[in-house]
């Protein structure tokens, strides 16, 4: 550790013979490291290491009273739903579609999404939550869609249709 | 033996290169370091590959627990003074000049109005002990509604975040979304942690474009 050390070389040649002691320029460093890195230490832990980020997401306004809604090729429609247990049923078209269970793994919601959108040119992705799915999950399928880079979906509420399909699927 | 003295290197070094750089990290940490305001609950975020950053100023925090209760939070204290004393007037609630400072330095809370006079008048440390119920967003008594009608009167340039822990039910998520697109807020945002872009996806995706 920093001690005190003697005096300097040239010292005591101040009146005459007497030898004063000089006192050292240095001082003993280790109070203040302690402390800087205690602070240091204090601060690392606090601080926090990401940001959290964002996803925007755009809604559609509410349709008025006698406002048309856009009509699709149900060829074209992907329509995902998200259940319970981190499951997720997706069915293509919409007459006598036959639902299949996926979950949110590499290999599975995103592999079909990305077949999905190579075989169907302008596919439109409708997601619907059931009411016992998480928003984690929400989120999650919200973020296959930027990793799939998917640009055409809509979030649209649940059906008793779907919900039947579903049931369909379970079994 | 020979009588040549060894020459003992000092036990003692030189700190000073290391309190300089313990006083250089310290400086940067203590600047870098923004307070962590505390939260009534604590919430999980899910994760994104979104790297969009949470604008620093002029954001609403709508907060979603674990429990599927709601919170509400704004920054900046003139639009809470504002806020607070709009929201009076609506609901018929006088709020005396301390209550409002309290609110101003408030951060998230989750009550029903009725009961904030009451809150703002507990100290700090029995604020915390407090259960907050959260507020209301049915339908027939929606007043994260109005929180947010006030707050953009008060503050026209504010963004609405909704901050959600995973394990949230996405019933709540639809009430909260149904309340802000009713008041023609249709773009907003969902904190989300990161994730990384899983690499065999890098390359075939271009920076992400807004859905159509």
């Amino acid at each position: 550790m920093a001690e005190v050390q003697g005096g300097g070389g040239e010292g005591g040649k101040k009146g005459g013979k007497v030898r004063s002691k000089k006192t050292s320029t240095r001082i003993d460093m280790t109070p203040m490291v302690d402390l800087a890195f205690l602070l240091l230490t204090f601060f690392v832990l606090t601080s926090t290491l990401s940001k959290p980020k964002t996803m925007e997401i755009t809604l559609p306004e509410k349709p008025k009273e006698g406002d048309k809604q856009p009509e699709v090729n149900e060829k074209k429609v992907l329509t995902l739903v998200l259940g319970s247990n981190d499951k997720v049923y997706w069915y293509v078209g919409i007459t006598e579609p036959e639902a299949k269970r996926e979950d949110f793994s590499k290999n599975g919601i995103r592999k079909v999404l990305l077949e999905k959108k190579g075989e169907i040119r302008d596919m439109i992705v409708l997601i619907k939550a059931m009411d016992n799915s998480k928003y984690k999950n929400f989120v999650e399928i919200l973020d296959e869609m930027s990793i799939c880079n998917i640009q055409r979906y809509a979030i649209v509420d649940i059906t008793p249709a779907d919900k039947e399909i579903v049931k369909q699927a379970k079994l | 033996m020979s009588k040549v003295k060894m020459h003992r290197a000092s036990p003692s070094i030189d700190m000073t290169p290391m309190v300089d750089l313990a006083f250089l990290l310290v400086t940067f940490f203590m600047l870098t370091a923004t307070a962590r305001p505390d939260e009534p609950v604590e919430v999980s975020t899910p994760t994104s590959v979104s790297e969009m950053p949470i604008p620093e100023r002029d954001v609403i925090t709508i907060t979603i627990s674990k429990d599927n209760t709601v919170f509400f939070n704004v920054d900046g204290q003139p639009t809470r003074e504002r806020l607070l004393a709009e929201m009076g007037k609506l609901y018929n609630i006088s709020f005396t000049q301390e209550q409002t400072d309290v609110f101003k330095v408030l951060t998230t809370f989750g009550l029903p109005i009725q009961t904030l006079p009451q809150f703002l008048e507990l100290s700090r440390e029995e604020r915390k002990e407090v259960k907050q119920p959260g507020i209301p967003v049915d339908s027939l008594n929606n007043q994260l509604k109005d929180w947010v009608l006030q707050t953009r009167l008060a503050n026209p340039r504010v963004r609405i975040a909704i901050k959600g822990d995973g394990d949230a039910g996405y019933p709540v998520l639809k009430k909260v979304i149904n309340t802000l697109v009713d008041r023609k807020v249709n773009r907003f945002n969902l904190i989300t942690g990161t994730e990384e872009m899983p690499a065999e996806m890098k390359a075939a995706h271009t920076p992400a474009k807004k859905p159509s």
